[in-house]
Order: C-alpha cells, then sequence, then structure tokens
C-alpha cells in the first residue's frame, strides 16, 4: 500500500496502552484507539446481555407450553432485540475496528474531532445505562421495533425509558458517523486519494452517511411515540385521530438502512481479510467500493417491504418489492467479487479467513431468502413467521457477528500487541460456524411451515425442530464464550506480535508499529501505491 | 478557516423574526380556513427553519461542501415525505382493468 519507511525496532518502546496508566487515562482520554476499547468491552457486556434474553427465548421453546407467562416472553423477545440491535450491533464494527483503524488505514493521527468521539461513547453508555434501568424496573414488552398503537397507548411496561436510551444513543451513532465522514474528507495522508482507500475505509464512509442521514428519523419517531404515549397527541393512534402505519413508515425508514448500518462494516472487514489470506489485490475494487455507496444510497429506497401486509398501498408495495430486489445487485457485486479474489489466490487458513468463509456462506443465505422477503405474495405467507427471523438471523448473525469476530481476530495482534492461539481459534471459529447454522437453519423449515414469531407456546408438530435450534444456540453460546476465555489470556500472556503477522498490505500493518503509538506513526506516511498490491505492482492497473 | 464577524443586530433581527413568526403560526391556527391552516402552518415553519439554516447556521457563507451536505439532507427528507405521501394517494385506487 505504501512506500515502506524503516524502523528502528518493530516494538514501540512507548505505545497508547502504556502510555498512561490508571482510570482516568482511560475514561478521559481522546485516543481514538483506547476509545475503541471502551467501546470494546461495552459492547461486549452487552452482547452477552442480549445473548442471556435469548437464552431465556431458546429454553422456553423447547417445549411447545413453554416455561415462561407470555408477558414475561413477550419483554424476552423485546429485550434481546432492543439491546442487540441498539447496544451491540450497530456500535459493534463502526465504534470498535472503526474507531481504532479507520485513522491508522488512512494515514492520520486521531479522528477530526477526538473529544466529540470520547462524548459519543459516553451518550452511548448513558443510552445503555438508561435502556438497562428500564430492563430491571420491569422491562418493555413491544417488540424492538415499538409498534404503535401499542407502545403508544396501551403497553403498561417501561417504554417511554427504553426509547430515551434509544434516542440518546443514537446520537453517540450519529457523532460517530460525522466523525468518521470529516477524518476521511480531511486528514488522508499525502498519496492517500480516493482511489487507493482500503475499501475497510469506503465501507465505513457508506455506513457513516446512514448515520448521519437516517437516525435522526428515528430520534424524531421516538419523541412522537412518547408524545402520543404521554399527552396523547393524535399521531399513531386512530382512536385519537393518528395512523399506525405512518409509526411503521417512519421507523423503518431508519431501521431498514439500519441493517446496512450493520452489514456494510462487516463487509469492510472480509473486504480486507480475503485479499490477504489470498495473497491478491481485491478483485475489481472500483465496483467493490462503489457498491457501498450504491447499498447505502438504495437502502434508503426500500423500507416498505417490511408494510406489505401492514395495509400499505399495493401500488407503494410494488415499488417497494422491485426496488428491494435491486439492493441485491451491490451485494452480489461484493460476494462475486471476493469469490473472484481467491481464484487462483494463493489460499492460507487462519482464523480470520474462516470467519470470511462463513460470512460468505451465510450472507449469501441470508440475502438471498431476503428476496423471498421482497417478493409480494411470497413475503404474505411468511411475514411474521420464524422464516423472517431465519434471515435476519443469516445477515446479522451469520455475516455481522463472523465478520466482526473475523475483523477482531485479524486485528487482535495489532490491537494487543500479542498474538492469539491459532487452534483454539480455528476450533471457535468451527463452533460458532455449527453452532449458528444448527441454531437457525431450522427456523427457515418452522418459518415455512407457518410457526409465528413472538409466541411463547407452539403446536407439539413443531418441537423437533425448535429442539434442534436451542441446541444449536447451545452450541453457539459455546463458540462465542471461547473467544472471551482464549482472547482474554492471549492479552496479558500469548506471545508478543511482529509488527505486521500476516505479512498484510495497509499503513496500519506497515507503517505503525504494533501495538501504535498514540499518535499512530513516527513519520507522516506517504502513499505511493494502489490498494492491496500484493503483487507487487507499482502503478494501478484499472478497474476489475 | 476565517469568518467575517456577524453583527449582533442581524442575530437579533432574525430572533425577532423568529418570534413574530410563531405568533402568527399560534393567529392562523385560530382562522378556519380549512385545508389552508395546514398550509400555512407548514409555509411559516419552512420560513422558520431557513432563517435558522442559513443564519444560525451560516449555512449562507458556508462552502460548498457544506451547502451539498445540506442538500443531501433535504433530499433524504424529500424521499421520506414523497414515498410515505405516494402511499397514502394510492391506498384507495382500485386495480385497472386487464390489458392483456
Amino acid at each position: 500500500m505504501s512506500t515502506y519507511l524503516p524502523f528502528a525496532r518493530t516494538e514501540a518502546r512507548t505505545n497508547y496502552l502504556n502510555a498512561d496508566y490508571g482510570w482516568k487515562s482511560w475514561l478521559f482520554t481522546t485516543d481514538h484507539k483506547r476509545i475503541a476499547l471502551l467501546y470494546l468491552f461495552s459492547i461486549t457486556a452487552f452482547f452477552f446481555v442480549g445473548g442471556a434474553f435469548a437464552v431465556g427465548m431458546r429454553v422456553n421453546l423447547l417445549t411447545p407450553e413453554g416455561i415462561f407467562a407470555h408477558d414475561t416472553y413477550n419483554k424476552l423477545f423485546t429485550m434481546h432485540g432492543i439491546i442487540m440491535v441498539f447496544f451491540f450491533l450497530v456500535p459493534s464494527i463502526p465504534a470498535t475496528l472503526g474507531n481504532f483503524l479507520v485513522p491508522l488505514m488512512i494515514g492520520a493521527r486521531d479522528l477530526a474531532f477526538p473529544r466529540i468521539n470520547l462524548l459519543s461513547w459516553y451518550l452511548y453508555m448513558i443510552g445503555g445505562a438508561i435502556a438497562l434501568t428500564a430492563i430491571v424496573k420491569g422491562g418493555v414488552d413491544t417488540g424492538w421495533t415499538f409498534y404503535a398503537p401499542f407502545s403508544s397507548t396501551y403497553s403498561n411496561t417501561h417504554v417511554i425509558l427504553t426509547a430515551i436510551g434509544v434516542f440518546v444513543s443514537g446520537f453517540s451513532s450519529i457523532l460517530t458517523g460525522l466523525n468518521f465522514i470529516v477524518t476521511i474528507h480531511t486528514m488522508r495522508a499525502p498519496g492517500m486519494t480516493w482511489g487507493r482507500l482500503p475499501l475497510f475505509v469506503w465501507g465505513h464512509y457508506a455506513t457513516s452517511l446512514i448515520q448521519v442521514l437516517g437516525t435522526p428519523v428515528i430520534a424524531i419517531t421516538l419523541v412522537l411515540l412518547g408524545l402520543e404515549r404521554v399527552l396523547h397527541a393524535g399521531i399513531f393512534d386512530p382512536a385519537v385521530g393518528g395512523d399506525p402505519v405512518l409509526f411503521q413508515h417512519l421507523f423503518w425508514f431508519y431501521s431498514h438502512p439500519a441493517v446496512y448500518i450493520m452489514i456494510l462494516p462487516g463487509m469492510a472487514v472480509i473486504s480486507e481479510i480475503i485479499p490477504c489470506f489470498s495473497r491478491k489485490a481485491l478483485f475489481g475494487y472500483t465496483f467493490v467500493a462503489i457498491s457501498s455507496i450504491a447499498i447505502a444510497v438504495l437502502g434508503f429506497l426500500v423500507w416498505g417491504h417490511h408494510l406489505f401486509v401492514a395495509g400499505q398501498s399495493m401500488y407503494a408495495s410494488m415499488v417497494f418489492s422491485l426496488l428491494s430486489f435491486l439492493v441485491a445487485i451491490p451485494s452480489a457485486i461484493k460476494v462475486f467479487n471476493w469469490t473472484a479474489t481467491m481464484y487462483k489466490g494463493s489460499i492460507s487458513y487462519e482464523t480470520p479467513m474462516l470467519y470470511a468463509f462463513g460470512f460468505i456462506g451465510l450472507f449469501t443465505i441470508g440475502g438471498l431468502t431476503g428476496l423471498f422477503l421482497a417478493t409480494l405474495a411470497i413475503d404474505v405467507h411468511v411475514t411474521d413467521t420464524y422464516f423472517v427471523i431465519a434471515h435476519f438471523h443469516y445477515i446479522m448473525v451469520g455475516g455481522m457477528v463472523m465478520a466482526y469476530l473475523g475483523g477482531i481476530h485479524f486485528w487482535f495482534p495489532k490491537i494487543s500487541g500479542r498474538m492469539y492461539p491459532e487452534g483454539w481459534a480455528r476450533f471457535a471459529a468451527l463452533i460458532v460456524f455449527v453452532g449458528f447454522n444448527l441454531t437457525f437453519f431450522p427456523q427457515f423449515i418452522l418459518g415455512y411451515q407457518g410457526m409465528p414469531r413472538r409466541y411463547a407456546h407452539y403446536p407439539p408438530e413443531f418441537q423437533v425442530l425448535n429442539v434442534m435450534s436451542t441446541a444449536g444456540a447451545s452450541i453457539l453460546a459455546v463458540g462465542y464464550l471461547l473467544p472471551i476465555i482464549y482472547l482474554g489470556w492471549a492479552w496479558r500472556k500469548g506471545p508478543k506480535a511482529p509488527q505486521n503477522p500476516w505479512n498484510a498490505k495497509g499503513l496500519e500493518w506497515e507503517q505503525s508499529p504494533t501495538p501504535p503509538p498514540t499518535y499512530n506513526f513516527e513519520t507522516q506516511p506517504v502513499v505511493t501505491e494502489p490498494a492491496y498490491n500484493y503483487s507487487g505492482e507499482s502503478e494501478e492497473v484499472g478497474i476489475g | 478557516m476565517t469568518h467575517p464577524v456577524v453583527p449582533i443586530k442581524t442575530y437579533a433581527a432574525v430572533f425577532g423574526a423568529l418570534l413574530a413568526l410563531t405568533i402568527t403560526t399560534v393567529a392562523v391556527s385560530k382562522l378556519e380556513l380549512g385545508e389552508f391552516n395546514f398550509v400555512a402552518a407548514m409555509t411559516i415553519a419552512v420560513i422558520k427553519g431557513t432563517l435558522v439554516v442559513m443564519f444560525f447556521m451560516d449555512v449562507r457563507r458556508a462552502t460548498s461542501l457544506t451547502k451539498l451536505i445540506v442538500g443531501a439532507g433535504l433530499f433524504w427528507m424529500a424521499i421520506l415525505f414523497v414515498f410515505v405521501l405516494s402511499d397514502y394517494a394510492s391506498r384507495g385506487w382500485l386495480p385497472g382493468p386487464r390489458w392483456f
């Protein structure tokens, strides 16, 4: 990626981890790398809280009669969704790996607004604390979608408190997006043209656009929900002159693009891993970069496919159906180009690459079943069934979480300065893949056979598939706990990592010590080559 | 980047205009104008929003990139409005005659 400047040592004597000590040096830091770690530990905690609710649901579904009261089950799936979507998936890669890597990858000393970066973490924690307070006080039962008029009028749980938590954390997301956009526009190193930007950065740029443009809409929607609940303003409740479909329009205007907030950074990670472990430049760099922007733009035009059976005009539904199909094009471009990158590559099977393989397969299944749901007639049959649950978990868990884990392993040496145990990591990746498929593939069948989502009970003929799903969830839980254990061990006891253990291209590997110093580079990096120049070409070779 | 100092009179005048427009909104809501009550309220709101963006946020003197970002925000809001309103407008339509 760049001219290799000589280093006096492979590990900086002073790095961002040992530059300062004490809790104040962490809680008041403006170093993007330390803030990334604050986010990493916070979202990991939220991931396990959200996971605990999933465990409760899967245990309940072991038997047709279940073990929890209906109200309790309603709260379990609601709080699972709210914690996982708003407090894990949305911030996961951008706030951790993105925060850590975007300045390093473009050759900058930090993000453009370091204090705003810290503010975004505090807002996230305040929002999370408010949502957790709502849970401790008794929880909320509206579903993560907060559909009105149930949420605005009839639910007697802690809707307002939870909505405030989501509202506040939304500003954290906006600030992170804003910071990335300004940083990428204004702080690139000499020679780091838009055509040489790593695709990780392109992916985060597209994500940031959605965060800045979409998040205010969910914020104002939740404010309107609060106004109706507290002041009985007639906005969504037909009993006081409102329209419940309006809520769904406003909610999904953000929440469908939010799916792309979750998956685009995952794609960004995969675009880094595959060239490295195939020892080849990414096939069709320009198309992959543009496809990120295309997904961000088209992603804003498809929200109506969540309203096919909600009373939306059939003409609007037809338009939204067509537009939903169009999003498959840039997504497919990425999958085809990753595959073409591997073709005749010198592939090796380190843990990040195993997660990348998993991502490609599972994301493809998730994406293709999304086309089923974009088809009007099929959607009528499977709306609100487990088919939908399986579909979006293949995207968000099979896709996004696999990419997240792949990225964590890929950059773990850079972040911690240590190597993780490769054998254990490969074993965990395998466990996650098996556990995930056993959990969610049966749900496609359950949904197609008509099992609705969000019910605590089900007919006895669905029990076998539900038991398989719960067994898979147990395996998946082991797969998620293993990295916590061995990465935690490796952080303190693992062998010291060389500067560039994967022989990867990119400023963060080639020109920054491992772990990086506080201001990332010892000298100003200058970029003279295209991205992913694994073949050593001196100039860009054009598209494709 | 340096900005010319905006005289405080300008801010005061804009603030006064915003207050006057708020009073106008309340006054107009008392009149029976039928559908035009909504039109009048929205028109006043757009004028107020424009004043805030142009003067308090100083977009009138901002760089082209900032103006582009503001324009993108308005365009995105237009997407939301156009699609949602097209749903409402076409909800009552019945299927047309078959042409095949």
